[in-house]
């Protein structure tokens, strides 16, 4: 579905991405994880170019997204993002979040593009706040808000950037749970995260990043339990 | 108390000047409102064309346009530009006209860079919240920057108000007659210096006052958006 060739990345000539390669098919729910700085989130971001890579290649069901002639906002529509810091509109009530994409850019009308949104809000629970403002919401509720805004769009892939980082102990299960539930329907999925139960318990596929490349990758169970290379025995001595 | 009643009778309205003083405002508040306008249409183009710029190469130029046009304008006096329009740029064009032309030209500098200071205010993952999930940067930006951005924006363009009002008491130089001419030529008629500069000095004053108490108003709106 998604497939990545010699993904290459410099900011201010420090290579943050070295080579990347990596194939993800649908279904799949990948979890990236690593220590900071390790290139991950970029990673993540070159996926949908909001990073324009340098060199290398991303291509989304055989379409080639680095190619300037591709219309980058189509094939986007195609894959929702969640961020670390939400992102909301806060001059939109949730509502407005969640119908201004669709109605905007596939011509959904409000009345449809509402009734979808509610029943995906009472899915995670947030029916009741559907007109409020995101200033109103706790980080927890605004972040599963903000999937939903995603989901709007029907994404055939979701990209989680750290989605839990920023928000208090306490309301990390909640937008864990949305998570799982949407992998467990069979939403392709890919998760930058700090989270190693999560990526142990969800995650069909674990990569671990750090210096710019993927220095192992494998399934959950052999990735933390039989860790093979000298950083990843070290980087999880230090979080599990 | 009744003497200086007297003497304000005697300046004023025996006279008919405070006829002049009034047409003098009108002219004040005709040539403020009219360089606003101008300035905000002027920065608003100016700002998003350097704001499409910064990933739109064919913009470059029109870009380097109004970086040159904002130094040149904000490094001469507004008296002098007013002087230049007046005396060679538009030789036969009437005083009013030239001075809202001129103070609009002039505020549109300002606006430009308050405007381009607004938008930058808003975050950035705002922008990237709406790429992301596909709409183009000119969607966005409509959709998103905008509206934050005038959150901004709005205050610091009442604050630019207040500043053309004051500005436009050298408007006298191109043989307009506005506020401040206007109480001017009442002292230079009457002899009394102390009634018609007052005067001018306390309408500006109840101006200003009013103006920012409505920009409290304005700004308490938004802020509770």
């Amino acid at each position: 579905m998604i497939s990545v060739k010699n993904l290459k990345k410099s900011f201010g000539g420090v290579e943050v991405l070295r080579g990347i390669n990596y194939e993800i098919e649908k279904g799949d729910v990948l979890c990236i994880i690593g220590p900071s700085g390790s290139g991950k989130s970029t990673f993540l971001r070159c996926l949908n170019l909001l990073e324009k890579p340098d060199s290398g290649s991303v291509c989304l069901d055989g379409v080639e997204l680095t190619d300037r002639k591709v219309n980058i906002n189509a094939q986007r529509m195609k894959m929702g993002m969640v961020f670390q810091q939400f992102n909301l509109f806060p001059h939109m009530t949730v509502m407005e979040n969640l119908c201004c994409a669709p109605m905007m850019l596939k011509k959904v009308s409000r009345e449809d593009a509402e009734a979808k949104a509610m029943s995906l809000l009472e899915r995670v629970g947030l029916a009741d706040r559907a007109n409020a403002y995101p200033g109103q919401l706790s980080g927890g509720q605004k972040q599963r808000i903000a999937i939903v805004r995603a989901l709007c769009m029907e994404p055939e892939v979701m990209l989680f950037d750290e989605p839990t980082s920023a928000l208090d102990p306490e309301m990390v299960g909640e937008v864990l749970d949305v998570m799982k539930e949407l992998a467990h329907e069979g939403m392709t999925m890919i998760v930058v995260t700090h989270e190693m139960g999560f990526a142990r318990e969800v995650g069909k596929r674990v990569v671990f990043m750090d210096e710019g490349i993927i220095m192992e990758e494998n399934s959950p169970e052999e990735l933390f339990n039989n860790p093979q290379c000298e950083r990843l025995k070290s980087f999880l001595s230090k979080v599990l | 108390m009744t003497a200086w009643f007297e003497k304000l009778n005697e300046t004023f309205i025996e006279t008919g000047y405070y006829e002049l003083i009034i047409e003098g405002l009108k002219n004040t508040i005709i040539i403020t409102l009219g360089a606003l306008m101008i300035g905000v249409v002027i920065g608003m183009l100016i700002a998003v064309v350097k704001y499409f710029a910064d990933d739109a190469p064919a913009l470059k130029p029109l870009a380097w346009l109004c970086d040159v046009y904002v130094t040149v304008i904000r490094g001469i006096p507004v008296v002098v530009l007013l002087l230049i329009f007046y005396f060679i740029v538009m030789a036969s064009a009437d005083g009013i006209t030239v001075a809202i032309l001129t103070f609009g030209i002039n505020s549109g500098a300002y606006m430009a860079e308050l405007m381009r200071s607004g938008i930058n205010a808003v975050d950035k993952g705002q922008m990237e919240a709406g790429r992301s999930l596909g709409m183009s940067k000119l969607q966005a930006t409509r959709k998103i920057i905008l509206p934050q951005a005038l959150r901004y924006i709005l205050p610091a363009i009442g604050n630019e108000l207040i500043a053309l009002l004051k500005e436009t008491a050298v408007a006298g130089y191109v043989a307009v007659v506005d506020l401040t001419r206007a109480g001017n030529l009442v002292r230079n008629n009457t002899y009394d210096a102390v009634n018609p500069l007052m005067c001018v000095a306390i309408i500006y004053l109840a101006l200003v006052v009013l103006l920012s108490q409505l920009l409290k108003v304005v700004e308490g709106r938004l802020n509770k958006k």
